[in-house]
């Protein structure tokens, strides 16, 4: 306001462009930096596995000779794991998201619940694999079933969902529940009509990230019995499956170099199903945005 | 004398120890606009909630006292919050439209609550109301978030006014609009108040002592005076409310 200010600032204009200017290289550089090591690494699988990704290896069951050998029963495993554990895990995660925010009340028991929660997000695969082996596969009987693998992951990966879930619904403004409910609705009818539409693309987000998760996880998977040599498709929920990070890992550990360019084809397999996927979620998220505005 | 619609008694409202509304007791007659005033954080918005049970969704809140709607406490254990809210409706400070289509905004609340009839009446009969229907009838499908200020709050009134309410209560519905559409929205409470009660809260005297039938003057969350507008405007029976309504303090 005063002269006196105006000088201040005048002074140190410069100096404080020149920080933007080094802080924004900064950031461009790591930015950078991040995008071209996946570029290699990408660059380096595709090399390697191009030539041998065609029909014949996404139709043909694993087999002791290299050009034999496909990925078919660990790319249908794949899609078998990971849609059962979607339909499980994201209404599971969502519903405790809306109890936790709507209708739970706040106390030490919420916050006891929201600090585990947290935890159980960090916790390693390798724990949710045996948890799965000693209540899925052991007390229930469910065997190396898909469904067995499907609800261990779904224990791996409810946290995260329920974590960006709530934080989507917490986003929503209570302007917009007032509103709500100063029409004479319920809180279901709140939640139900304005609330998740609200949370929807970040609900979206965290599902996204979670079914990645899922897709690539191999500890818990072998460590309850998911077998490395499927030459049969799943055709229920019951069935044994293989997946297709079990598939690559098995190829890759093996001698003979054409095995290994396998396992960079099943790996490129293994990106175009998490690509179209995502794809998936995020077209349902802008959807979501445009409508909800 | 006028028939009196609502009826607060002996109402203390806390926020966990803090008294927000002291001991108020006032009556709101029907078909008049009753108009709160105060200075900042003295408690207006706060009892305005208390009328349609909004505060419950605070959760440090609780309340001591009676409000009663035609006789009835709305407080009593049989009483659902959803009805009360139902027939006494609420139009906030800042316009708070849903995001979705015009139509929607004011079709959702008859809809999830099954009110019978024609939708199509309905709509039309409520944007009409709220003096909106001219600049919006061509375009009903698109976007509520796509109005003006003004037209938001609009909407909002026309959203309330869907629901057939017998009480309007109203927090400072003009404080972010221009004067152009203040003048809107002044203009609609003389039509409104036919046909429905009125409570509304507002920082602007000109505007109490237009609009308004009665005026009630908090001050620190206790009612100061409370009388016929002209009344307390003119001739206030407080010194207090007198240095208020003139802006000597507040
Ligand atoms: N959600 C809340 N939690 C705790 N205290 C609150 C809450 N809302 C209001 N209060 C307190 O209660 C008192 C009355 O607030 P209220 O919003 O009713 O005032 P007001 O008269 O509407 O003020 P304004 O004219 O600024 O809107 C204030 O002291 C305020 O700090
Ligand atoms: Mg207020």
């Amino acid at each position: 306001m005063t002269g006196l200010g105006r000088h201040h600032s005048a002074n140190n204009l410069p100096a404080r462009r020149r920080a933007l200017a080094v802080f924004r290289f900064a950031c461009a550089a790591m930015t950078w930096a991040a995008v071209l090591i996946l570029v290699a690494l990408l660059v380096h699988v595709a090399r390697q596995g191009m030539s041998w990704l065609d029909w014949q290896f996404l139709s043909s069951f694993p087999s002791r000779f290299p050009d034999q050998a496909g990925i078919k029963s660990a790319l249908f495993g794949t899609l078998w794991m990971i849609s059962t554990t979607a339909i499980i895990a994201v209404p599971l995660g969502v519903g405790a998201a809306i109890y936790l925010e709507e209708y739970a009340r706040r106390g030490a028991l919420s916050t006891f619940i929201q600090i585990n929660i947290a935890n159980l997000a960090g916790v390693p695969s390798i724990v949710y694999g045996m948890l799965g082996l000693v209540i899925f596969v052991r007390f229930f009987l469910l065997g190396r079933s898909v469904l067995a693998g499907a609800l261990t992951m779904s224990l791996l990966i409810l946290p995260v969902i329920i974590i960006a879930a709530r934080e989507a619904i917490r986003a929503v403004p209570g302007s917009l529940r007032q509103a709500s409910y100063a029409l004479g609705s319920t809180r279901w009818q709140t939640v139900r009509h304005h609330v998740l539409p609200s949370a929807l693309p970040g609900i979206m987000t965290g599902v996204i990230l979670a079914l990645s998760r899922a897709i690539g996880e191999t500890a818990p998977l072998v460590m309850i019995g998911a077998l490395t040599y499927v030459a049969f498709v799943p055709e229920g929920p019951l069935d044994a499956f293989t997946t297709l990070p079990i598939q690559v890992f098995n190829w890759t550990s093996r001698p003979q170099k054409d095995f290994h360019a396998l396992g960079a084809a099943g790996i490129l397999v293994l990106l175009i199903v998490l690509l179209v996927m995502n794809t998936g979620a995020i077209l349902i998220r802008h959807r979501a945005e445009r409508r909800g505005g | 004398m006028m028939t009196s619609i609502m009826e607060a008694r002996n109402v203390t409202i806390r926020y966990g120890e803090a008294p927000a509304v002291r001991e108020a007791t006032l009556v709101i007659p029907e078909n008049r606009v009753t108009a709160i005033i105060g200075p900042s954080g003295c408690g207006k918005s706060t009892l305005l909630r208390a009328f349609n049970r909004m505060n419950e969704f605070i959760p440090s809140s609780s309340m001591d006292g009676e409000i009663l709607f035609r006789g009835t406490d709305i407080y009593d254990k049989g009483i659902d919050p959803v009805e009360v809210r139902r027939r006494i409706g609420m139009v906030f400070q800042k316009p708070n439209p849903f995001p979705k289509s015009i139509e929607r905004n004011v079709s959702w609340g008859p809809a999830i609550n099954g009110y019978e009839g024609d939708p199509r009446e309905r709509l039309e009969g409520a944007l009409k109301k709220a003096a909106l229907w001219d600049e919006v009838k061509d375009r009903l499908g698109s976007s509520a978030l796509g109005l003006s200020g003004g037209q938001q709050q609009r909407l909002c009134i026309a959203r309330t006014l869907a629901m057939e309410p017998e009480v309007i209560l109203m927090d400072e519905p003009c404080s972010a609009l221009d004067p152009v559409s203040t003048a809107h929205i002044e203009n609609l409470l003389f039509e409104l108040k036919k046909k429905y009660t009125i409570v509304i809260v507002t920082h602007n005297m000109q505007q109490a002592a237009r609009v308004s039938d009665y005026t009630a003057f908090f001050e620190a969350g206790v009612l100061v005076e409370y009388g016929e507008t002209q009344q307390v405007f003119t001739r206030p029976k407080v010194k207090r409310t007198e240095e208020y309504v003139t802006g000597r303090f507040g």
